[in-house]
């Protein structure tokens, strides 16, 4: 039966021409091979927070009034609501997770240089995204702290010269966070960053389609001097099926998560109240949070708050470019190396600061 | 995938590995559809309202009048007739579910969408209703017009 369909497609587009790169494809064996399912266990979340997603709108509605009740009522009414909401919410935070793990697995095995850098660059704008993705979902439930963390997460924005003032107004639908906003920040978060993340997604693997995967420079140093060292598996099917099998395990742990400790929804937004004590953004913003906190209210004749502000935007243009930097000999190598382990630990102590800090 | 052959592995056993492999994974597959799917069924919503509610206040209607109130979540409709009298019955039309209305020139019940025709007992008389509508039963409570559904005899 499959072979008549594989048949019928094959005299009418060239299937088998078109899969025959998915069957050339190698993936290097080395000691750095498991980092290679990063990306994919990335592009498996991405998978299930569309499902989830779809499921949750299902029930979900957009506006103050109702928002934060429609919630409730999945959370509580309709069966297995809780789940479908926290493993929404758990896979969200763990698809950050690991698009941070997979770009910074590919900045230290170098896997960005030439011919690579456009898939550096697409997989870079992807995280933004990814970033976009988790600030515009966490206002929806319309809690106190989502409320507040979209209010001060706004206002970083406003501070950009020149064009922050009317970016912020443009977020936020008006000059404050009200229904408007999380009217606006709905229609981003199910039309806008899925529809420009699935033409992106495309790229980034059409991409990796096109060039195959990167092996180390090492590794490909020692394979160049000896050709009867160099391992290699088929991507399809041995690979694909290790895969499988990681995504399958994943679907587990995120059920289990889930299911122990399903995700909270707080108290309902009121505009008009104090903000709690203690409110932080999410994990994955704490650093740069963190390092706003620490600058001092004025340097020299700038504010710090937009100090902050251009350094931490100039820092990502110049991380979006690493490709371009690195010219591929020994003293790139040191050079990269050595920025990438200051990043690594700076982001990692002040996420911690940031989570231990009062 | 092309499977190796190793002549120490007996058939029997292999196909009794590949059951209990496949069967695991598919016992888990139904795991994962069987919450969702019971997601996608709406949770009932209560009938608030029970079986008594009040219509509306005498006095409000002129005589050979009619309001549409509610009745739980469904619609109901009140007519005062030209010979002062209060009529209620459910305003769902029986053929396509349109709500009904009251006529003051005909003095029926009619219903916009196909041209249904009840009287004022909720009889279909002319049209495509294939039912007479649920007759409701009216009583006037201080200032107060009370609407029930007939006990079921």
């Amino acid at each position: 039966m499959l072979n008549v369909i594989r048949k019928w497609l094959d005299e009418r587009f060239g299937w088998e021409e078109l899969m025959a790169p998915l069957r050339h494809k190698k993936v290097p064996l080395h000691k750095f091979s498991a980092w290679y399912f990063l990306g994919g266990m990335t592009l498996f979340l991405f998978g299930i927070q569309v499902v989830t997603g779809i499921l949750l709108l299902l029930y979900y509605r957009p506006s103050a009034n109702e928002a934060f009740e429609s919630v409730q009522y999945i959370m509580t009414r309709v069966q297995f609501g809780w789940l479908i909401r926290s493993i929404h919410s758990w896979s969200a935070n763990l698809m950050i997770f690991f698009a941070f793990a997979h770009m910074f697995s590919v900045a230290f095995l170098r896997a960005y240089r030439k011919p690579r850098e456009l898939t550096w660059v697409s997989g870079m704008l992807l995280l933004f995204l990814v970033l976009g993705f988790g600030f515009s979902g966490y206002l929806l439930p319309w809690n106190t702290l989502a409320f507040f963390a979209t209010k001060v997460g706004t206002e970083i924005t406003g501070q950009v010269p020149l064009i922050g003032r009317q970016t912020m107004v443009f977020l936020r639908g008006g000059e404050e966070v009200t229904g408007a906003t999380l009217t606006r920040f709905f229609g981003f978060h199910v039309a806008l960053l899925p529809g420009i993340t699935t033409v992106l997604l495309l790229l980034h693997i059409a991409l990796i389609q096109r060039f195959g995967m990167s092996a180390p420079p090492s590794v490909e140093a020692e394979w160049a001097a000896h050709p009867e060292k160099k391992r290699e598996m088929s991507f399809f099917p041995n690979f694909m099926l290790r895969e499988l099998m990681a995504w399958y395990i994943a679907l587990g742990i995120l059920g289990a998560l889930a299911a122990i400790a399903p995700w909270e929804l707080g108290a309902k937004a009121d505009p008009f109240a104090a903000a709690p004590a203690g409110i932080k953004p999410e994990w994955y913003f704490l650093f740069m949070f963190q390092t706003l906190k620490l600058i001092p209210a004025k340097v020299g004749f700038i504010d710090g708050e937009i100090l902050g502000v251009l350094l931490f935007g100039l820092a990502g243009l110049l991380w979006l470019l690493l490709p371009f930097f690195d010219r591929g000999d020994k003293r790139s190598a040191r050079w990269t190396m050595g920025a990438l382990v200051f990043v690594v630990a700076y982001v990692v102590a002040m996420t911690v600061y940031g989570h231990v800090a009062k | 995938m092309e499977m190796q052959e190793h002549p120490e592995v007996q058939p029997g056993r292999r196909r009794l590995a590949q059951f209990i492999l496949g069967g695991g994974f598919l016992a888990s597959v139904i795991s994962f559809l069987y919450p969702v799917l019971r997601y996608l069924v709406p949770p009932i919503l209560p009938d608030l309202g029970g079986d008594e509610v009040v219509a509306g206040k005498v006095g409000e209607l002129k005589p050979n009048s009619y309001k549409i109130f509610r009745f739980g979540s469904h619609p109901g409709l009140l007519v005062y007739t030209a010979d002062n009298q209060y009529r209620a019955m459910s305003a769902t039309c029986t053929h396509l579910s349109c709500t009904v209305q009251y006529r003051s020139d005909l003095r029926e019940v009619w219903c916009a969408c196909h041209n249904g025709m009840y009287d004022l007992n909720g009889r279909n008389i002319s049209g495509p209703p294939p039912r007479p509508l649920d007759a409701y039963q009216v009583h006037v409570r201080g200032d107060e017009i009370i609407v029930s559904r007939k006990r079921e005899a």
